[in-house]
């Protein structure tokens, strides 16, 4: 994936309100904009945005059938962005697992009077 | 706060302020986040991180020891970070007893810029559970195929 496509997947689904609609496309597969409208708290306009950033970011496309424009998630494409949030967030379990360990071994030490500490940086005092 | 990407937590068996070291100091931030950390802990000071051949800069926002813990990164170089071109990683602390802390890291970025802020709090009110109950359906529903 290009820094950009990243990018661009990246901010399509921060937005609580898209992931709204991701939602909704999700568990019921293809649907009009005028359907998703009458789902969320939001406005017809809105929706219509929201789908066109979803469809430029490859989350969503859409086909015509009669008369109407119906609107489907790419399941690849939503896969990829799942994956790459779940990393990010096993990114931080990973780190926070890491501060865990040093820091309770620092009061460990501290405890047995081994160590003595600086004090605390940038602290008022 | 519209736009949550990441929030985790830990609990760990020490005083806040021993976590406190830990999270800040640039020897120690080496050892569980950038390879080399060049840092002052100072609200708006300017950094770098390096991660193996890759850096970037960082910046200091909130330093409230020993609770509060904020930096922006992943903006582009040359630009001054700000909501919308970067990543804000916060930290809080809450001490429970003397000598047990919960760890709370949130990192957020790319906020609605052109939502009014009451819209983005109803919304991001409505979808409190955020990333990993948003992340558990979908893996649910990806897991039983394509909808439709």
């Amino acid at each position: 994936m290009t820094a950009q496509a990243d990018d661009q997947l990246w901010s399509a689904i921060a937005d609580p309100s898209r992931r709204r609609v991701l939602d909704l496309l999700v568990s019921n597969g293809d649907v009009s904009a005028s359907w998703l409208a009458g789902h969320v708290p939001f406005s017809r306009q809105a929706v219509a945005k929201h789908l066109a950033v979803l469809e430029q970011a490859g989350l969503v496309s859409r086909r015509r059938q009669g008369r109407e424009v119906l609107y489907q998630v790419e399941a690849g494409r939503l896969d990829q962005a799942t994956r790459a949030m779940a990393d990010l967030a096993a990114q931080w379990d990973r780190r926070l697992a890491t501060i865990k360990r040093l820091a309770e071994a620092a009061h460990a030490q501290a405890k047995k009077g081994e160590g003595s500490h600086a004090p605390i940086q940038g602290g008022t005092s | 706060m519209a736009g949550l990407v990441i929030e985790r937590e830990i609990l760990i068996e020490a005083p806040a302020e021993v976590v406190w070291r830990t999270i800040t100091e640039p020897d120690q931030m080496s050892q569980w986040f950038a390879d080399r950390v060049d840092l002052v802990v100072e609200p708006g000071a300017h950094g770098y991180m390096q991660f193996g051949d890759q850096g970037g800069p960082v910046v200091v926002e909130t330093v409230d020891p020993p609770t509060r813990f904020s930096f922006r990164w992943n903006h582009p170089r040359g630009e001054e970070p700000v909501a919308g071109n970067s990543m804000l990683v916060e930290f809080t602390l809450t001490p429970e007893g003397s000598e047990r802390t919960r760890l709370r890291v949130t990192e957020s970025g790319h906020e609605l810029l052109d939502w009014p802020d009451a819209e983005k709090q109803r919304y991001a009110d409505e979808h409190r559970g955020g990333w990993a109950e948003f992340l558990d359906r979908l893996a649910r529903v990806l897991a039983k195929g394509q909808p439709g």
